[in-house]
């Protein structure tokens, strides 16, 4: 189970909240399930970075928010959101993407924006994707295929 | 508190502020003293790596994240010596006509704006990206577009060396984008301008401030300011208020400025934006090359909207899709085969739509979507995704879908069906803005305006705005090229009032 196996790291936020936040990751970026330790790690910390320097206030909220979806579902399938299956958890997911309240819709949208940093910001996941970008542009692209013309625009 | 005296301060160092410092920068050489004060830092050439979080952390207000007042919608403004124009693309577009004509400005023509921008267009080195250099992501939505019989256009751009990175957006790493960074504020400082970063305007009056510098924070980038960090009592007999359509109206609000000029912080607009991808059946050079070499403007007076081609990168990309779980991840997984179009509402001003300020005195900005722009997001949307599948796509992603939020090239018949505007649910749907206009606009009187046409404040001698603050109503295009013309305007009148209020 996702976040069964998520290491203690220094992860002054999201330290007592862990397993559910691996849990809504998994479900937004199923890869993410297939994560390691050190990939956990490195998704807390990106996401523990972005943080930092927010107030104390979005960090209790955020936790406040966690909670809420570990004991919200339990009204509807008898059991916390990190003990349903996949298939649940994404239609109670769903069903806050699409809630007619709008501060539940923005809710989850920041959520799913932390998860989703947490997952994409890790360089490991620009190699997994295959996005290539490089400072050294055409240069770059052209070393790896193997020509050598230089490609400058605009140059004085 | 330090007290400091200067003839002019400059507040901001973007499109406009970065243009007024050069423009007045002569001046020094007749002894005045004239200051820039930047909130953001000033960053060394090596530091711009290219990657994500760190370059948005170090360049933009809020990482990036900065939410409406009703959090569905994320603005996009920078925080850096340069302002936005270091994480612009530099597309260098000046409005229609009718847009101008529209603003009902008096006494200001396109033909003036045109005159006044061809300087800088001069200076910022703007040009089409050669042909050989145009990636597949630019070159399908031309070819896409031709096929549809729709009149795709180049972008002028502000390049000098450009390599192609294809970051522009989190600042060039080979500093070939010609922004005020490189090029307006380097010649201000040469003539004696002084450019203080780390800077924040707490309070403007008549002739003064009171300003905040703050330390380099530990592992930060940037270089540290000029001024030792704490607070400061400016006097300046001018003051250019350029610190962006956010932050102008804001600053003057919490100056106790609002019960004098009653427009104070309305009419804000933004392009409302969001982006759409299609997936080809094979690799394609996207993340590499200018990104933004096209666009798309036939539609705008008509269903109000225009595309742009675009290339953002892997969490910016992920957080701008719509849903999640397996879907959102098809397309994030087929990254090197994926082509994107920026679909931007041309929204008009709406009563609801302004700036004010919270408690603490920081900007809040109300947006709500007007139909307007839902119907220009939804048709924009229906014509990049044709745009999409007459290029070959296999499948795009539909935001505004009434079901999922994949679209096979099999149903490119469908479009009118599949998007809807019913299904433009904000808060859902992952909308964001750059394009951050209005607070200040120019006109006549302190009854609808909040400065005369040529950036003076009604009401307050000495105090000028020079940014998109002071555009009455929405550009359509990219707006850095029509900021720095009004910016130039602006400037050209401080030197004529300079004798009397000096």
């Amino acid at each position: 189970m996702p976040g069964a196996s998520v290491p203690e790291t220094n992860s002054p936020v999201l330290a007592p909240v862990r397993a559910i936040f691996a849990a809504i990751v998994s479900t937004i970026v199923p890869e993410a399930s297939g994560l390691g330790d050190r990939g956990w790690t490195d998704v807390e910390q990106m996401v523990e970075l972005a943080l930092r320097d927010r107030p104390a206030e979005i960090k209790s909220q955020l936790r406040l928010a966690l909670r809420a979806i570990q004991w919200m579902p339990a009204l509807r399938y008898g059991k916390p959101f990190t003990s349903l299956n996949a298939a649940q958890r994404s239609r109670f997911l769903s069903s806050l993407e699409n809630h007619r309240l709008q501060i539940v819709r923005v809710g989850f949208w920041g959520l799913r924006t932390l998860a989703l940093l947490g997952y994409y910001a890790r360089p490991e996941a620009g190699r997994e994707i295959g996005y290539t970008a490089d400072p050294r542009g055409w240069d770059a692209r052209h070393r790896e295929i193997g020509t050598s013309e230089h490609r400058d625009i605009g140059k004085a | 508190m330090t007290k400091l005296s200067y003839d002019i301060i400059i507040v901001g160092s973007g499109a406009g502020g970065g243009t007024v410092a050069q423009e007045l920068s002569s001046l020094c050489a007749s002894g005045l003293r004239i200051a820039v004060l930047e909130k953001g830092p000033k960053l060394r050439d090596d530091e711009f790596t290219g990657r994500e979080l760190e370059m948005a952390s170090a360049l933009y207000e809020d990482d990036g994240g900065f939410l409406t007042a009703e959090k569905t919608m994320t603005l996009a403004f920078g925080c850096a010596y340069g302002g936005s124009t270091v994480v612009y693309t530099g597309t260098s577009l000046l409005p229609p006509e009718r847009v101008i004509q529209h603003w009902n400005v008096p006494g200001l023509t396109l033909a003036e704006i045109e005159q006044r921008a061809q300087k800088f267009k001069l200076e910022n080195n703007v040009q089409l990206v050669e042909d050989r250099f145009i990636n597949e992501n630019n070159r399908l939505f031309v070819e896409g577009c031709r096929r549809l019989g729709y009149d795709s256009r180049q972008f002028p751009v502000n390049l000098r060396g450009c390599r192609g990175s294809s970051l522009c957006n989190l600042g060039c790493p080979n500093q070939a984008k010609q922004g005020t960074n490189r090029v307006q504020l380097p010649k201000a400082e040469s003539h004696g301008v002084e450019v203080i970063t780390r800077c924040e305007v707490l309070r403007v009056g008549e002739k003064q401030l009171t300003v905040r510098v703050a330390a380099k924070p530990k592992g930060a980038k940037g270089e540290p300011s000029a001024w030792e960090p704490g607070e400061y009592e400016i006097a300046a007999r001018i003051i250019v208020l350029s610190a962006g359509s956010i932050n102008t109206p804001a600053l003057m609000l919490r100056s106790g400025l609002g019960a004098k000029l009653p427009r104070l912080g309305h009419g804000f607009t933004s392009h409302p934006a969001f982006i759409m991808v299609g997936e080809h059946s094979r690799p394609i050079t996207n993340a590499v090359g200018h990104p933004k070499s096209f666009y798309l403007d036939q539609f705008a007076a008509s269903d109000h909207y225009v595309l742009e081609t675009c290339m953002y990168f892997p969490f910016i990309t992920a957080k701008s899709l719509a849903g999640f779980g397996p879907d959102h991840s098809r397309f994030m997984r087929a990254f090197p085969r994926l082509q994107m179009i920026l679909v931007l509402a041309c929204d008009d001003i709406d009563e609801h739509n302004r700036i004010t300020i919270d408690a603490q005195g920081r900007p809040v900005v109300h947006y709500r979507f007007t139909p307007q722009v839902v119907r220009g997001l939804v048709r924009g949307a229906i014509a990049s995704a044709r745009i999409f599948f007459a290029a070959g796509a296999e499948r795009c992603h539909m935001p505004v879908s009434r079901g999922s939020t994949v679209v096979e090239a099999k149903d490119s018949g469908r479009l009118e069906e599949i998007a809807q505007e019913s299904s433009f649910v904000p808060g859902k749907l992952p909308v964001s803005a750059a394009h951050l206009q209005g607070g200040c606009a120019m006109g006549r009187t302190a009854a609808d305006s909040v400065t005369d046409a040529f950036g003076r404040v009604h009401g307050i001698p000495g105090l000028y705005v020079a940014d998109a603050s002071l555009f009455p109503n929405s550009l359509e295009i990219n707006p850095y090229l029509t900021i720095m013309a009004l910016a130039d305007r602006v400037a050209e009148t401080i030197r004529k009032d300079t004798p009397a209020l000096l």
